[in-house]
């Protein structure tokens, strides 16, 4: 048995984000981190291997650098790095994304008792599309916002959380899993996992390891297997100065207030 | 030469933070108000494997080296002096002299639980009389049959009560003086041998010191440590390394009061202006900075020397020294720059100053480094 896991390294937005002039995300000024969701799967993973002594493999598409991050997350114990990284996965949507990972992680091999996790979604892109595209394109039944993952023999229940309650779901490997952070607290790295970190397998997938699976083609991937394209991206207005509302009582203050809140779309 | 950190190094400096600020810096106030021990984050420690860092594989520690620990030992002092003192003198002072003076035997049998962190070490060389003449023993050892009978005590014991294992010095030749000492490793459930009461500190105060009683305490013979009368080389060797641990430590507060100094100036304003906007505040970080930069080089060389089996004596005393030095003088400056609140107990910075204090009085004082730098400058 053996987990995939898919990660991403993003800018740290928990404090300022800064945007270039051109209105692109200035990404060199903020720390990349490895997306939170993402390190809730690999613990969630992490856990399963230490019951069952299964395989981790985590999985990312980005720039080299980004290997950095598998390396720490094999300093937390996972087994196996891959990287996916090539100029024409570029610009990727989350069609083309999840396209490329899909064909990654079906090189890698879905087999019978295994799992694919993935973090519920990225905080840059903060689309949550792209572990539910991997799991129709690999045709993996998907079960998101798991909250609590069980398994016993080939069955994997879930509890999936909603917005006002959550629901227990039974699914049978392999199958497509995506993570919340109300499913664990990530470990820290170890101090032997660090010196072991770098003898441990990375290999990096690029265009020509992954140009002959049906998935990838021209058409399917980067900026121009992208359906979807930005065309523009802005920092939102920032607030203006406080507005006090003290004219007349508190009666019409408090409907003041309920106008410009309504009217705001805040209720 | 390359004063870049390789890529494990970069990667334990973000682990060890990542440890300290979530785990470490939010009891760092309350253990210090309570003396408490924090037992918690000892087992959270050992868990990642700071419990032993430096050690082999075999022996259960976690295969890194001597910058690897100086490192942790820093980064856990930034956030809470008594933490660091606990890992540096748990590692330095009881698995290190067992690791490197012990036999096959002996190693096997006590580095594998220190390592874990499911024992604590600690290590009794001061008594009463014997501070910084530590030749001036009066516990003694004496061999009757199948084990040793010690007598004495023993003073300012760091992790004394909370302690599993220990390495004790002893006299078991009054005659030959500093060639009658002779080391132990020491139980604390061995007959005869108690712990006395915490000692009430000016700093690190969540860290355990108290006294060692031995009343005819039986000590079975296979636990020697090296060979009779080797015992004050053991613990001037096992100092040695101590003193990296310590200069770590204070280079880690120096450091930290530094970081509280520097968000509290830029916050903090005054006359209309933020206080870093000033000279004065400027140029004083400049200074503290310049000092810990400098404190830090010195202390990470001697780990360095120490990893590559060097002659690291006078390198662990220069740092020590200096990181020491720096620490008191930076800490004092960072309360300076918070005025009336830096002297309040709601900021850490009059904390960082309290502790910065020890560490240039325990594992040998500045004036015992000062001796041991000028020696090797062949001053006598």
């Amino acid at each position: 048995m053996k987990i995939i896991v898919s990660v991403k390294q993003v800018p740290d937005t928990s404090g300022k984000v800064a945007v270039n002039p051109d209105g692109t995300l200035d990404r060199a000024s903020m720390q990349a981190i490895i997306n939170p969701d993402d390190l809730n799967a690999v613990e969630a993973a992490l856990k399963l291997k230490d019951e069952t002594g299964c395989k981790v493999i985590v999985v990312t598409m980005g720039p080299p650098p980004a290997a950095g991050m598998l390396r720490e997350l094999m300093a937390r114990g996972a087994d196996e790095g891959i990287l996916v990284s090539a100029r024409e996965f570029g610009g990727s949507d989350t069609y083309a994304t999840s396209q490329i990972l899909a064909a990654a992680i079906s090189r890698i091999g879905v087999e019978k008792d295994d799992i694919v996790m993935c973090g519920r979604q990225a905080i840059d892109g903060d689309t949550a599309q792209v572990g539910p595209q991997i799991a129709e394109k690999l045709h993996l039944p998907q079960v998101t916002y798991a909250a609590e993952i069980q398994k016993t023999g080939d069955t994997i229940t879930v509890k999936r959380m909603l917005e006002d309650g959550y629901m227990t779901i039974k699914v049978k490997t392999p199958c497509l899993l995506t993570c919340i952070k109300e499913l664990n607290a990530p470990r820290y790295m170890s101090v032997g996992g660090i010196f072991e970190a770098y003898s441990k397998p990375l290999q990096t997938f690029d265009y020509e390891t992954l140009k002959d699976d049906a998935l990838i083609d021209p058409t399917t991937i980067g900026l121009k297997g992208s359906p979807t394209n930005i065309l523009t991206s802005f920092t939102p207005p920032q607030k203006g100065a406080g507005l006090m509302l003290n004219e007349g009582d508190d009666k019409a203050n408090c409907e003041k207030l309920a106008g410009i809140l309504a009217k705001k779309h805040i209720i | 030469m390359d004063f870049h950190l390789s890529n494990e190094q970069l990667m334990l400096r973000k682990m060890y933070r990542e440890f300290a600020e979530n785990e470490v810096k939010p009891l760092a106030e309350e253990i210090d108000e309570e003396e408490r021990f924090p037992m918690e984050t000892v087992e959270k420690m050992a868990k990642l494997g700071m419990m032993g860092i430096y050690f082999p594989k075999e022996y259960g520690g976690a295969g890194g080296d001597v910058l690897a620990y100086a490192m942790c030992v820093e980064e856990l002092a930034k956030v809470c002096g008594t933490t660091a003192v606990i890992v540096s003198a748990h590692t330095s002072l009881c698995c290190a002299p067992i690791f490197e003076h012990g036999t096959e035997e002996q190693k096997m049998k006590y580095l594998p639980d220190l390592c874990s962190g499911k024992k604590i070490g600690a290590f009794g060389l001061t008594e009463p009389g014997a501070g910084t003449d530590a030749s001036g023993q009066q516990t003694t050892a004496v061999l009757e049959g199948d084990h040793y009978v010690l007598n004495g005590s023993k003073c300012f014991i760091t992790n004394g009560n909370v302690a599993d294992t220990f390495v004790v010095f002893a006299m078991t030749d009054k005659k030959a003086g500093n060639h009658g000492i002779s080391a132990f490793i020491v139980e604390r459930d061995f007959p005869g041998f108690t712990q006395g009461k915490h000692e009430k500190k000016m700093g690190i105060r969540g860290s355990s010191t108290c006294d060692l009683i031995f009343e005819d305490c039986i000590v079975p013979k296979e636990n020697l440590l090296g060979k009779e009368g080797k015992g004050f080389k053991i613990a001037m060797q096992t100092l040695d390394g101590g003193r990296i641990g310590i200069a770590s430590q204070a280079l880690g507060l120096g450091e930290g009061a530094i970081d509280e100094a520097i968000k509290y100036t830029k916050e903090r304003v005054q006359f209309g202006k933020r206080l870093s906007q000033f000279q004065n505040t400027q140029f004083q970080l400049a200074d503290m900075h310049c000092r810990m930069q400098a404190a830090q080089y010195l202390v990470y060389a001697a780990a360095c020397k120490k990893q590559l089996h060097e002659d690291y004596s006078m390198d662990a005393a220069m740092a020590k020294l200096f990181a020491a030095e720096a620490a008191s003088d930076v800490t004092r400056r960072a309360v300076q720059l918070f005025g009336g609140y830096g002297y309040t107990r709601e900021y850490p910075v009059e904390r960082m100053m309290r502790d910065a204090k020890i560490t240039e009085i325990y594992e040998g004082t500045s004036e015992v480094q000062r001796m041991v730098i000028s020696s090797h400058l062949g001053v006598k």
